[in-house]
């Protein structure tokens, strides 16, 4: 196949590096980019070519960088997952779509028996930078197996890393971070938050990939939250302070390894924290946060540690989404709750 | 249905069918009994009797050398397996993976790979490992449960053993696809891949999508399906309705049966095969018609669901027999040599015995070594934690 030639001005470098995008754009500006910086970094999946992906993040790639490193593959995840597994082996760093977070059972067997395992059974002889980028969460109407947040069956799994953005500006870096790093990384993208806009500045140096963080400051109750829900946390708190209320809203980033530092900062002073999750609560991210809060902060807590979270059932058809979904309203509640403590 | 043991202990008075040493045609699709019938398409250069025949499509120029080496393969490698089942029985590994029966597929094949070409391996294939030039010591740390295989998978071009069914199949079928993307295919110099499973893994859905992906992506891809019949107590007839070589011709590539106790012909038939895959002209499905000499493992009792006759009617199919009758008659070896191969073999044994018996435990950080490439510091403070507690059982004190 001849060498795909590079159309510049579809990556006209803007006259700012401050740009106004949505996580939508800034994940593909940062595929982009990664693309540009290594050519050993491809893209797989289904529908990602010529159609740029159901939600277009892979949009214009093919275009410019070619069938041969923008692959429209067969419609099979277990195929997707278990042949980056082959072409890493060989020096590629495939970045894996899975058209909706449902979907990657498929390619759950070869994703925990070989990508998560492969470096651990040749003790680092293998490594295996493969990302898996997964739209995830519920909030869009959509019918069955398209709403769902899978993500505590990867953190449960050794061998794997597991991120999450919320905003424009960490799904630009975020991504290539996780493109760089030598570790097999799922990335979970809020889907319901793609069209969802913030500053991104493509210059700034980028903080670590595996580290919380702070978003707003506060002082009488804590929220952790990742991915969609980060949203819906920050819009709590600043609900909240109208009534005099100050939460600390944190945006986990990292599930897997979990960087519980700040939250175990926030938390003796606070004394009060709640976890936000779209996931059934039970053997869940928020169970982890929970158990590892009370035995780091267990003289701080003012209050169990208590979880927002979806219910422990199959994801509901969509007309219930809103009552199966964490909002504002069981957010502050449960902040009630605490503080009445 | 009678039961498994009357089928190994048949009463005096059974009827004819349930013990004739060739199976009728009705057992064979009740899933009873497995065949030995290969059928019009099966390719053989090398009869059981030790015969050279032809084939119009694939023959192949030996030297008295080239089957001397062949044959030596064959003997040591089956010197490694027999001792390695019986380090098992003696509790010094916890358990073994016999390939006693498959030595020609495996050593044929293997020998038809260039250093360049790259091999995913099964868990059976003790006799591709050989040809890949890794010492037959190097394996049984996975047997013994203190490694997961020791030896360098990008250095040897041997991928580790992959346990679980089908797996290997789509990690080959992306790894022949970089080979293609590297623009290492399409001359004689081009570079091939091998991928090796059973007959119960064509079940697998990986293996199908493996030959989907190889097929759309012209991987430069020989699919090694080495039928050995039995996939532990479930017969061919469990897998397929139709030969599995045929299988082949729906993926849009072909499909080649080959005798897999004829060392020759699957030389042949294997170089042919990786030749066109490293001219582009890949994906290629053998189908190495063989028999599972032994138990599926160390911990299989396959006296429960297979007729013992049946290994007799095998045993005249033997690999390496025939090997050995061909060389005599053509006079290209004696007796000499013949006890050389013996007392390499004894050699071979002794070192296996000696090392088994000397491997050491791993160390308890192990456990805890390479999960990350990058590191983990979760897991590093679980590790650390542990290892305190350990430290203070050090010297008796507990």
């Amino acid at each position: 196949m001849a060498a795909p030639t590079m159309d510049r001005s579809a990556a006209a470098a803007p006259a700012s590096p401050v740009q106004t995008l949505t996580i939508s754009k800034a994940l593909n500006l940062g595929l982009r980019a990664a693309m540009e910086a290594n050519p050993k970094v491809i893209m797989m999946g289904e529908d990602i070519g010529k159609l740029g992906g159901v939600f277009r993040i892979t949009d214009g790639l093919q275009k410019d960088f070619g069938e041969q490193r923008v692959l429209d593959t067969p419609l099979a995840e277990s195929g997707i997952i278990g042949t980056a597994v082959g072409l890493a082996i060989r020096g590629y760093r495939p970045v894996c779509e899975i058209q909706f977070d449902g979907f990657i059972f498929p390619g759950f067997d070869q994703i925990v028996s070989q990508v998560a395992k492969l470096h651990y059974r040749t003790q680092g002889k293998i490594k295996m930078p493969i990302v898996i980028r997964v739209p995830f969460g519920g909030g869009i109407g959509a019918v069955e197996h398209h709403s769902e947040s899978p993500e505590s069956y990867f953190a449960h799994t050794a061998g794997l890393k597991v991120v999450s953005c919320s905003n424009p500006s960490d799904a630009y870096w975020m991504i290539q971070q996780a493109i760089d790093c030598d570790d097999p990384v799922l990335f979970f993208e809020p889907k319901r938050r793609y069209y969802e806009k913030g500053e991104v500045d493509t210059t700034a140096q980028p903080g670590k990939l595996f580290e919380s963080r702070v978003l707003r400051p506060g002082t009488d109750a804590t929220l952790v939250a990742y991915g969609p829900m980060v949203r819906t946390s920050l819009d709590a708190a600043n609900a909240a302070a109208e009534d005099g209320t100050s939460l600390e809203v944190i945006d986990l980033r990292t599930l897997s390894p979990l960087d519980l530092a700040p939250v175990f900062e926030s938390v003796r002073r606070t004394g009060r924290l709640v976890v936000v999750s779209e996931a059934p609560s039970e053997s869940s991210i928020a169970s982890e946060i929970a158990a590892k809060v009370q035995q780091e902060c267990f003289y701080s807590l003012q209050a169990p540690v208590l979880r927002v979270t979806g219910f422990d059932t199959p994801y509901p058809p969509s007309k219930l989404e809103e009552e199966f979904l964490p909002d504002l309203d069981r957010v502050l509640h449960a902040v009630d709750r605490s503080l009445a403590w | 249905m009678s039961s498994p043991e009357q089928w190994t202990h048949p009463e005096p008075d059974a009827a004819p069918a349930a013990t004739a040493a060739k199976p009728t045609a009705e057992q064979v699709i009740a899933g009873l009994r497995a065949t030995d019938e290969g059928g019009a398409d099966l390719v053989q250069l090398l009869t059981p009797e030790g015969e050279r025949v032809s084939h119009p499509d694939f023959d192949i120029d030996i030297t008295a050398e080239e089957l001397r080496g062949l044959y030596r393969d064959m003997v040591l490698i089956r010197r490694v397996d027999r001792e390695a089942n019986a380090l098992q029985r003696k509790g010094q590994l916890g358990i073994w993976v016999p390939l006693l029966g498959q030595e020609a597929a495996q050593i044929g094949a293997g020998r038809a790979m260039r250093e360049t070409d790259m091999a995913f391996p099964s868990y059976r294939e003790h006799g591709i490992a050989w040809t890949r030039g890794i010492k037959p010591t190097d394996l049984l740390g996975i047997f013994r449960g203190t490694d997961m295989g020791s030896w360098d998978p990008v250095e040897k071009r041997f991928h580790p053993y992959t346990i679980v069914i089908g797996n290997q199949v789509l990690n080959a079928a992306g790894y022949a696809m970089g080979q293609k993307f590297d623009g290492k295919v399409g001359d004689d110099e081009g570079e091939a891949t091998m991928c090796f499973f059973g007959d119960g893994a064509t079940s697998q859905g990986d293996v199908h999508e493996g030959f989907v992906w190889a097929a759309v992506y012209d991987a430069p891809l020989v699919f090694f399906c080495q039928n050995n019949q039995w996939a532990i107590s479930e017969p061919t007839e469990r897998q397929s309705r139709l030969p599995l070589y045929q299988r082949a011709r729906g993926y849009g590539f072909p499909g080649i049966r080959v005798d897999g106790n004829d060392v020759l012909a699957t030389l042949a038939v294997t170089k042919w095969a990786l030749d066109e895959c490293r001219h582009g002209n890949g994906p290629i499905l053998i189908e190495a018609f063989t028999y599972r000499m032994d138990a599926h493992t160390t911990s299989d009792d396959p006296s429960r669901y297979r007729l013992s006759d049946e290994l007799e009617m095998w045993k005249l199919k033997d690999p390496i027999e025939r090997v050995k009758v061909y060389l005599v008659r053509q006079q290209w070896a004696d007796s000499e040599f013949f006890e050389g191969v013996e007392a390499e073999a004894d050699a071979l044994g002794e070192e296996l015995r000696e090392f088994c018996t000397n491997m050491p435990d791993p160390p308890a950080e192990r456990i805890f070594s390479n999960v990350y490439a990058e590191g983990n510091p979760n897991l590093e403070a679980q590790r650390d934690e542990f290892l305190d507690y350990v430290s203070g059982f050090a010297g008796g004190e507990h």
